[in-house]
C-alpha cells in the first residue's frame, strides 16, 4: 500500500497565546511548534497498514523552514519518506482552507498509484477541520473523518471504518483510495525511538516549491473565499469570590448564590 | 519570555535530532517513572519493568554504532538522554549510565570484536544487564589499591578472587565487567575481566540499608576463585587507564543528568511557592523565596551552558578528562545544593516522598560520592592546574 500522511506543525497545546498587533494572527516567536497531534495517530495508523500489508507510508507538509523538525519527528516515528512544500515566509499566510488543500492536493498529484491518505481529523491550531474533507473533494475521492476504527480488505480494495458520533457510532464501507481522517482513540502512537531519530536524519525529505506545482501564492491569496477577520482571547476568568464567616450564615448565602448568580439552582 | 528551567534558551543550541531525543525520553519519564517514582524509591526497589522499554526507546548504549546495536547519537544527545532520565529518578539515570557508559563501553572500547558481538546487541536490546566491579571495600577513591586478584590457571585461563562493593545493578546483572590485578609488572597489572555472573564462584549481595539512591540496585559482588577463559579478558586494556577511561564517559553522564534532578527541583519549588500561601500571600511574592529561586536558576543556567559546551568539546574529540572530573565535580554539588534548597521551600512537605526534592537530595548525596567523590575531583584538576600531584 502507498500511503499518504498529511501533517501539520501546530502549537504545542501548552502554548499560552498572545495575539499579534494586529489582532488577525497570533505571535508566532516564542512559541514550540509541535507535530499536530491528531496527525499522529494518522501516521500510527500508517505505519500499522505498512506493515501488515508492505508499501510506503510518505508523508505530505506544507510549511515554512520550522516544519521541517516537525517532518523529522515524523520521519522518526517510522514513516518512509516526505514531501514538503515549502512556505515562503510572505504571502501564503492568506490562504484560506481551500487555498491550502489545493496546495496538497498538487503535491500527491506530482505523484501517482496512492491507495489510502490519511490525516488527523483536525488541527488543534484552527481546530477547523477542512483539510481531510477538501481534499477527499478535490481529488474526488471518498471520504470518513473521525475515524476510531479501521479494516482493510486490500485485496477488494474496500475499507471498513468505524467512526465516532456525539455518543454513538457508525460504520461505513467505502472503496480505496479514500481519505481517512483520525480521531484519538483509533490507536497509541508509538515513541520514535532514540535509533530511529538518528535514521530519520538520513531518510529523503524532498522540497517542492509553490511554483514547481503550477501554483503561486499571491493567486492562491486572492482566491481566498473564508478571510480571518480577528482573534479574541477568552475573557479574563472573574475574581472568585470567597465565603468567609460562620459556616452557617457562609452556607445559606452560597445557595443564594447558586440560585441568583450561577442560577443553577 | 526566558523559562525559568532554561534561562539562557540554551535548547537554541541543540540540533533539531538532538531535542527530539530530549522530548522522547521526557515524555517516557512523564508517563512511566514520575507517577510511581516516589513509591519505587520508598519500597528500595528499581522497576525491571522498565527495562524493556528503555531497551525498545534505545536508551541502553546509544552513543555505539548501529552493528552493536547503539544509535550513534551525539554526546549532546546522549547527555540529554540523561538530563531526561534523573529528572525521573537518580537511580533510572544510573541504570543506564552503568548498563551503557561502564560496561557496554567496556566492551566496546577494550574487547575483542568476538566479544563485542557476543555481548554488545543483547545489552542494547536489554536481555542483559552488565555491571562495572572496580571499587572495593577497601579500595575507593584509590582504585590502583584494590585487593582483588587474577593468576593465570595451568589450561591458559585465569582464576579471580576478591571483592568489588558499591556497584550498580549488580544482584540483576548477568555480566559483569571486572578489574582485577594480574601478576604482571604494578604499573600495568590492572585488567578487564568479562564476567558471567553465573559462573561457579560468582556471588552477591545486595545493600539494603541505603537511606539514599533506593530506586537503584547496589550489591557487593565475591568472587571466589572464578575461572574465566582467556577469552574473557578485555585484551585492549592495561593498567588503570582501562577502567578510568569508562568512568570518564560514565562522569560526562552525571555531568548531564544531574541538570535534570535540578530542573525536576526547581519546577517543584516554583509550582509550590507560587501556590503555596502565608501571610495572605504566595511565599513566592517573597523577597527571601524570591532570593533562592533565583539562586537556583542561576546555577541550573550555568550547568546548562557547561554542559552544552563539554558536548561540543567531546564532539571533536577535544574533552579531557580533567574537564569532564571539573563538571562533574560542580553539577553533583550544584544539583544537591538545588534539590536542598526546594526541599526547604516545600516546608513540611518537601520531607515526603510525594513530592520530590526530598527524594533527589537523598540521591544526589550518593552523586556527589559515586564516580568520584568532589574532593578527588578537586585534586585531580589541581595537579592538572599546578603540575602538582597532591593526592
Amino acid at each position: 500500500m502507498k500511503i499518504a500522511v498529511l501533517v501539520k506543525q501546530v502549537p504545542d497545546t501548552a502554548t499560552r497565546i498572545a495575539l499579534a498587533a494586529d489582532g488577525a494572527s497570533i505571535q508566532t516567536s516564542g512559541i514550540k511548534w509541535v507535530l499536530n497531534p491528531y496527525d499522529e495517530f494518522a501516521i500510527e495508523e500508517a505505519l500499522k497498514l505498512r506493515d501488515a500489508h508492505t508499501g510506503e507510508v510518505v508523508l505530505v507538509s506544507f510549511g515554512p523552514d520550522r516544519v521541517e523538525e516537525t517532518i523529522r519527528q515524523g520521519l522518526a516515528m517510522g514513516a518512509d519518506r516526505a514531501i514538503w512544500v515549502k512556505e515562503e515566509p510572505s504571502g501564503s499566510a492568506e490562504m484560506d482552507y481551500l487555498g491550502r488543500a489545493q496546495v496538497l492536493v498538487a503535491a500527491l498529484a506530482q505523484e501517482a498509484e496512492w491507495d489510502l491518505v490519511l490525516v488527523g481529523k483536525q488541527a488543534v491550531d484552527d481546530d477547523a477541520a477542512q483539510t481531510g474533507p477538501l481534499v477527499a473533494a478535490l481529488l474526488n475521492w471518498p471520504q470518513a473523518m473521525v475515524v476510531l476504527g479501521l479494516e482493510v480488505d486490500a485485496r477488494a480494495r474496500r475499507l471498513k471504518v468505524i467512526r465516532e458520533l456525539e455518543g454513538a457510532t457508525e460504520r461505513v464501507e467505502l472503496p480505496m483510495p479514500a481519505v481517512l481522517g483520525a480521531q484519538r482513540g483509533l490507536n497509541v502512537p508509538r515513541y520514535p525511538t532514540l535509533p530511529n531519530i538518528m535514521k530519520a536524519k538520513r531518510k529523503e525529505v524532498r522540497q517542492v516549491a509553490l511554483a514547481d506545482l503550477g501554483l503561486d501564492a499571491a493567486s492562491l491569496a486572492d482566491d481566498r473565499r473564508v478571510v480571518v477577520e480577528g482573534y479574541q482571547l477568552p475573557p479574563p476568568r472573574p475574581e472568585p469570590k470567597v465565603l468567609t464567616g460562620d459556616p452557617a450564615e457562609a452556607a445559606a448565602e452560597l445557595v443564594q448564590l447558586l440560585h441568583r448568580e450561577a442560577q443553577i439552582l | 519570555m526566558p523559562k525559568p528551567g532554561d534561562y539562557y534558551d540554551v535548547e537554541a543550541l541543540y540540533l533539531p535530532e538532538e531535542r527530539q531525543v530530549r522530548d522522547v525520553v521526557r515524555r517516557f519519564v512523564a508517563d512511566r517513572v514520575l507517577p510511581n517514582a516516589g513509591r519505587w524509591w520508598q519500597e528500595g526497589t528499581f522497576p525491571m519493568e522498565l527495562v524493556p522499554e528503555m531497551a525498545r526507546l534505545g536508551c541502553f548504549g546509544p552513543t555505539l554504532p548501529e552493528q552493536y546495536g547503539g544509535a550513534e547519537l551525539s554526546p549532546v544527545a546522549y547527555g540529554l538522554m540523561m538530563q531526561e532520565l534523573e529528572y525521573g529518578d537518580s537511580g533510572l539515570r544510573s541504570f543506564a549510565s552503568v548498563q551503557s557508559s561502564l560496561a557496554m563501553y567496556a566492551i566496546y572500547r577494550w574487547g575483542s570484536e568476538e566479544q563485542r558481538r557476543q555481548w554488545l546487541p543483547r545489552m542494547a536490546a536489554g536481555e542483559v544487564i552488565g555491571c562495572f566491579g572496580l571499587t572495593e571495600p577497601d579500595a575507593g577513591s584509590d582504585p590502583g589499591g584494590m585487593q582483588t586478584r587474577a593468576v593465570r590457571t595451568a589450561e591458559g585461563g585465569w582464576r579471580i578472587t576478591g571483592a568489588k562493593r558499591w556497584i550498580t545493578n549488580g544482584s540483576v546483572a548477568q555480566v559483569a565487567v571486572v578489574w582485577a590485578k594480574t601478576s604482571g609488572e604494578p604499573a600495568d597489572a590492572i585488567r578487564g575481566f568479562v564476567v558471567p555472573t553465573d559462573a561457579p564462584g560468582f556471588s552477591t549481595a545486595m545493600i539494603k540499608t541505603k537511606a539514599s539512591m533506593r530506586m537503584s540496585v547496589t550489591s557487593e559482588l565475591f568472587l571466589d576463585q572464578v575461572e574465566v577463559p582467556e577469552a574473557a579478558r578485555l585484551p585492549g586494556a592495561r593498567g588503570l587507564s582501562g577502567p578510568l577511561s569508562c568512568l570518564t564517559q560514565a562522569r560526562y553522564g552525571i555531568a548531564w543528568g544531574t541538570i535534570g534532578a535540578a530542573r525536576a527541583c526547581l519546577d517543584e519549588a516554583l509550582a509550590y511557592t507560587g501556590t503555596r500561601m502565608a501571610f495572605g500571600r504566595p511565599i513566592a511574592a517573597t523577597q527571601l523565596v524570591q532570593e533562592r529561586l533565583v539562586g537556583m536558576v542561576s546555577r541550573l543556567g550555568a550547568m546548562q551552558l557547561t554542559a552544552h559546551r563539554l558536548g561540543q568539546l567531546h564532539q571533536v574529540g577535544a574533552l579531557s578528562h580533567q574537564q569532564v572530573s571539573l563538571a562533574k565535580r560542580d553539577h553533583a554539588r550544584a544539583a544537591l545544593d538545588i534539590a536542598r534548597e526546594a526541599r526547604e521551600l516545600l516546608g513540611g512537605n518537601g520531607i515526603t516522598t510525594d513530592y520530590g526534592p526530598m527524594r533527589h537530595a537523598a540521591n544526589l548525596e550518593t552523586v556527589d560520592t559515586y564516580e568520584g567523590t568532589y574532593e578527588v575531583h578537586t585534586l585531580a584538576v589541581g595537579r592538572d592546574i599546578t603540575g602538582h600531584n597532591a593526592f
